[in-house]
């Protein structure tokens, strides 16, 4: 805190500025100016006067020893604010349970057949689903086909996710600052890896493959089979930790760097996106879209769907690893 | 089946309070590993195996990874050899 005045506290500035930010009245010099504030000023800032709070008791704790009648005065109604604080913050508290208790029990009741959740959309997806994505899974029909615009959103808000641990959690190696080369050098302990532990280098051995092969079959079996872009992209991610931790940086950047991971996961929401955009164009405007359904069943059908699983898959496996090594390191 | 359901169910009670009430952080982490897991088995028996698989990978596997790395960030774990060195 910067150090004021002495007298700034009866200077006509701060009566001038309070007065300005509605706080306090300049005809009621005598009253306590956190007292007359009317209760929803309060709850808007209360933040600003948790802070004013603080610095008006170190204040008065200072004037007290000096022994002021007003000053004295003025610590009781502190005292009293603070009582004030924490009933309207109960009060606050259960107003807002009782809100949203009174709209659970406003919802319809569960399973009832009247309910708004029970309309011709849900019926369509389990009707038509198969017919008009071709997808067995009718699951990824609904996240890939009919509500693709979401799962665009989402992947997404992941990539961003990753852009922002990237720019908080990265550290610059070409920085001339020199505390932070200092700290690059410290937390750097790559060259003490791989740790060569046999035990989870061999089992890592077995496992790495088999869990790779796994998110894998389930990326491309995903209109087909349960499972999907995200679910295999996680499955495929923890493979890449896994591999990361047995054998260590140097072997992991043979096949994954920060360059590889910007490439892929661009060219895979672009992808995404152009093939989305173009199905929303070619539904909009009732055209044929011209991409095949094929045969449902079969690996290669349901149109756009395959392909996009994959992108899917690669944004989130990318981007679990990412977070991995930003967490880790600070850097890939 | 009813009764395994139960007692599953059962088991994600107490491992969520017990996440709760553990003092250690090292140890509560692993049992919402566990509770993931249990939550997978609960997702295949209310029959949506897509839920279970991302369940399975992602609630027990990089969520509680990302906690671990960031209890060693934090500190909060420790290497028994540095015990050792930081005790010699």
């Amino acid at each position: 805190m910067s150090r004021r005045k002495d007298n700034y506290e009866t200077s006509r500035w701060l009566k001038f500025k309070r007065w300005m930010d509605g706080e306090t009245d300049p005809l009621s010099v005598g009253m306590d100016p956190i007292e007359v504030i009317p209760e929803e000023k309060m709850r808007e800032r209360r933040k600003d006067f948790a802070r004013r709070k603080a610095y008006d008791e170190e204040l008065s704790r200072i004037r007290v020893s000096s022994a002021g009648k007003t000053e004295i005065m003025k610590a009781r109604g502190i005292r009293y604010f603070q009582k004030f604080y924490k009933i309207m913050s109960v009060i606050l508290c259960l107003g807002i349970i009782l809100v949203l208790l009174w709209t659970v029990a406003a919802l319809p009741v569960t399973g009832g057949a009247g309910n708004p959740a029970n309309n011709e959309v849900a019926a369509r997806y389990i009707e038509k689903g198969l017919q008009e994505t071709g997808a067995v899974n009718i699951v990824t029909g609904m996240i890939l086909d009919y509500r693709a615009f979401d799962t665009f959103g989402e992947s997404c808000v992941l990539f961003i996710a990753s852009c922002c641990v990237l720019v908080l959690l990265r550290l610059d190696a070409d920085s001339k600052n020199e505390s932070i080369r200092k700290m690059i050098a410290e937390s750097d302990d790559r060259h003490f890896e791989p740790k060569d532990d046999i035990i989870l280098q061999k089992c890592a051995c077995v496992l790495v493959p088999v869990i790779m092969i796994f998110g894998i079959y389930i990326i491309l079996n995903g209109h087909l089979s349960p499972g999907g872009g995200f679910s295999g992209g996680a499955v495929l991610g923890s493979g890449l930790i896994l591999y990361l931790n047995a054998y260590g940086y140097e072997k992991m950047s043979r096949l994954f760097t920060e360059k590889v991971y910007r490439r892929t996961t661009l060219c895979a929401l672009t992808f995404y996106c152009l093939a989305k955009s173009y199905s929303f164009f070619t539904g909009a405007n009732h055209l044929e879209s011209g991409i095949p359904v094929g045969t449902p069943g079969a690996i290669l059908s349901s149109g756009l769907i395959l392909p996009l699983n994959i992108c899917v898959g690669l944004v989130v496996a990318c981007t679990m690893y990412v977070f991995y090594t930003l967490f880790r390191k600070g850097g890939m | 089946m009813r009764l395994f359901e139960c007692i599953l169910l059962l088991c994600l009670v107490v491992c969520a309070l017990s996440v709760a009430f553990t003092k250690d952080l090292l140890t509560s982490i692993i049992i919402f590993m566990s509770y993931s897991l249990i939550m997978c088995l609960i997702w295949m028996i209310l029959q949506s195996p897509d839920l279970a698989i991302t369940e399975a990978a992602v609630g027990a596997g990089v969520t509680s990874i990302l906690f671990f790395l960031t209890l060693k960030k934090i500190r909060a774990i420790r290497k028994e050899g540095q015990d050792e060195q930081e005790e010699g």
